[in-house]
């Protein structure tokens, strides 16, 4: 297959160059010409006024794709315990959902899970299918991948929702490759192309510099992981009218090739990072690992968790679990405190999308008080004890 | 292991060595003119634990990348930190891959390769950011994968015991090899080649494979290969800070603790 410009009818005025996003149409000797760079994205096709765009030579396979009906989301669960960021996947799911007029699913796999998996009917999902199973009790890889993909199967989605979190990730892929369709990672916006129905899945890339909207147009599912704390979640639709379907597989059928042998929580209590409505971070500017005890103290005061850039995690000051930024952990909590950390642009790519953030530095040159809501000048020494003490009188009343 | 030491292939990527790229706002594509190219940091520590694992138990390293026929720059480095040979992928066909193709790409090449202990990627690129070309490549080759790996414990009769990072907590586990892992930057602190590895490593071959060597399915590679498409690329409005305060630091904190308040944290 390819794309080609019909010379007769080309006016040579150039609109679609403008429109390539692969830079693939250029002017040669005042004639416009697709090179070799064409990814017959389509892009130019409906930007041409006289329609000289046209794709050629043999369709890729395209099955029938209108059996393929349905939105599905991964209800991931931790200790039987559906995670959160699955009722933000249900209220992105129920919307998406409604404009292409199909139902919204949701699968869950675990043990002692049905009571749960019952719950998010109350959500607004149409039906729940449950795989309660004392094996599938600590999650690994096989036959989460095993089980999703023969339901996947049966069932054929329109679209289908994973967490971005670690197992969203981490099995996203291999149910991606075994049924040969498409996957985009870590969506930040999904929206229905009114014109064509397809999922329109916009993600970050290059540590946030630059936004993709990538389309899946000749397979199904449409797979994509979305990152958490982005979409909104959930609102309770109390008596909404669902369906539980209990599902089993067998045992025979199922891979099992890792073992796990041991789970430790990283937490030193508290909510964790990932989860934390408030973070309060350290970086270099705190000159040495004692510094995280006042940052601590302001964390366990405000309810939240203890974050750190990569220079303190590179000192030795602070666990890697911390890390926040390009090579550590993307946070989005309602609140960023950042003490000492200049905000380099790896640090930035893993917490500008915090919904406030108060930055204080000595130096008023740091980046981070050019993108902080609330940026301070001054020593962290001297002001965060002082705000400690205020929390805690005004906390006694 | 087969008496002769492990066979370790490590996956490597060429990327832009900055990520602050700009967007030709006229035409909505990425500015790549005079944007220098290195080795996906992430990879330095695949490259590195392949290298120690070496080190411990002996065998060979076989550092493999997709890419143009300049990625070979990347697999050079590979080859300068301590990998003994490098393979190049690379043919017009395989451009414009999304992960799917990507993998299917790097599963063929490593058919070619031949027989292997473990395949040791990055947790994912500084590029692309997806994390998603080890565990699709583990898919298919056919075989388990572990990701975010912080720690590899031990190697004991065709097993390998792993820590890995799950979100909140570690969980120790056990794998049957062949397999592949993905792992994180907390695995060791990459080295520095010497001088004399990075002489050698400028000379030494590079294997050269190209579709047709590949075999495989030809509609699988490349852009042929990748279900997605990317319809639009832009720059996200920059986010814009708020009033910068200077002062006393008691009066610093009375503008926190106001702040809070406001956001009904206290």
């Amino acid at each position: 297959m390819s794309i080609i410009i019909v010379e007769d009818k080309c006016v040579g005025c150039g609109l679609c160059i403008k429109s390539c996003p692969y830079d693939a149409i250029k002017r040669v000797d005042g004639k416009v010409r697709i090179t070799d760079d064409c990814r017959m994205c389509g892009v130019c096709l409906p930007v041409c006024p006289v329609d000289a765009i046209e794709r050629v030579g043999k369709e890729e396979r395209v099955g029938d794709l209108s059996e393929y009906r349905g939105v599905l989301v991964f209800g991931e669960q931790r200790n039987s315990r559906i995670s959160p960021v699955v009722y933000e996947l249900i209220g992105k799911g129920r919307e998406l959902a409604d404009k292409i007029g199909e139902e919204l699913e949701c699968v869950v796999l675990g043990e002692d899970v049905t009571e749960e998996a019952e719950n998010l009917i109350n959500y607004g999902v149409d039906k729940v299918y449950v795989y309660d199973d004392p094996s599938l009790a600590v999650f690994r890889e096989d036959p989460y991948v095993d089980i999703i993909v023969d339901l996947l199967r049966k069932i054929k989605p329109n679209i289908f929702l994973l967490g971005a979190t670690a197992i969203g990730r981490s099995i996203a892929p291999r149910i991606a490759s075994r049924i040969k369709t498409g996957l985009t990672a870590d969506c930040t916006e999904l929206d229905i192309d009114p014109e064509t129905g397809l999922l329109l899945q916009t993600r970050p890339a290059f540590g946030g510099n630059v936004m993709a909207t990538i389309i899946c147009p000749r397979s199904r599912p449409q797979m994509a992981t979305v990152r958490y704390k982005v979409m909104k979640r959930a609102e309770r639709r109390p008596g909404y009218k669902g369906e539980v379907v209990k599902m089993r597989f067998d045992p025979e059928e199922v891979r099992d090739r890792v073992e796990v042998l041991e789970i430790s929580d990283i937490g030193e209590g508290g909510p964790s990072i990932t989860e934390a409505d408030i973070i309060v971070s350290g970086g270099r500017g705190l000159g040495g690992p004692e510094g995280f005890k006042i940052i601590r103290e302001l964390a366990d005061l405000l309810g939240g968790a203890v974050g750190a850039s990569r220079a303190a995690v590179d000192e030795g000051w602070i666990a890697y679990p911390h890390q926040i930024g390009l090579s550590g952990r993307t946070v989005r909590p309602k609140i960023y405190i950042a003490c000492g950390i200049s905000g380099s642009v790896q640090h930035l790519a893993g917490m500008k999308g915090s919904e406030f953030i108060i930055a204080i530095n000595k130096d008023p040159s740091a980046p981070i008080l050019k993108i902080a809501d609330m940026g301070l000048v001054g020593d962290l020494y001297e002001v965060i004890p002082k705000l400690i003490d205020r929390i805690r009188r005004l906390k006694k009343g | 292991m087969h008496g002769c030491g492990l066979k370790i292939i490590v996956c490597v990527k060429q990327v832009p060595a900055t990520t602050e790229v700009e967007i030709d706002s006229e035409r909505g594509t990425l500015i790549r003119e005079g944007v220098e190219s290195t080795i996906n940091p992430f990879d330095l520590y695949a490259v590195e634990e392949a290298v120690r694992l070496k080190e411990r138990y002996g065998g060979e390293i076989t550092a493999i990348s997709m890419g143009p026929p300049q990625a070979e720059s990347s697999l050079r480095e590979a080859l300068a930190m301590g990998c003994d040979r490098a393979v190049l992928l690379t043919d017009k066909v395989f451009a414009g891959a999304d992960t799917l193709a990507t993998a299917y790409t790097l599963a063929c090449g490593i058919r070619k390769i031949g027989t292997y202990d473990i395949i040791i990627c990055g947790l994912k690129t500084t590029d692309g950011d997806t994390g998603q070309v080890g565990p699709g490549l583990a898919e298919e080759l056919g075989i388990p994968h572990v990701s975010y790996v912080r720690r590899i414990h031990l190697f004991m009769d065709g097993q390998i015991v792993l820590e890995r990072t799950l979100d909140d907590v570690y969980e120790k586990v056990r794998v049957h090899m062949p397999c592949l892992i993905t792992v994180t930057k907390e695995i060791n602190e990459p080295r520095l080649p010497s001088l004399k590895r990075k002489l050698w490593a400028r000379k030494a071959q590079i294997k050269i494979l190209r579709a047709e060597d590949l075999g495989g399915e030809a509609d699988r590679f490349g852009l042929n290969g990748s279900p997605t498409r990317v319809v639009k690329v832009f720059n996200p409005p920059p986010r814009l800070g708020g009033r910068l305060i200077k002062g006393e630091p008691d009066m610093l904190a009375d503008e926190i603790l106001k702040k809070l308040v406001e956001l009904n944290v206290l």
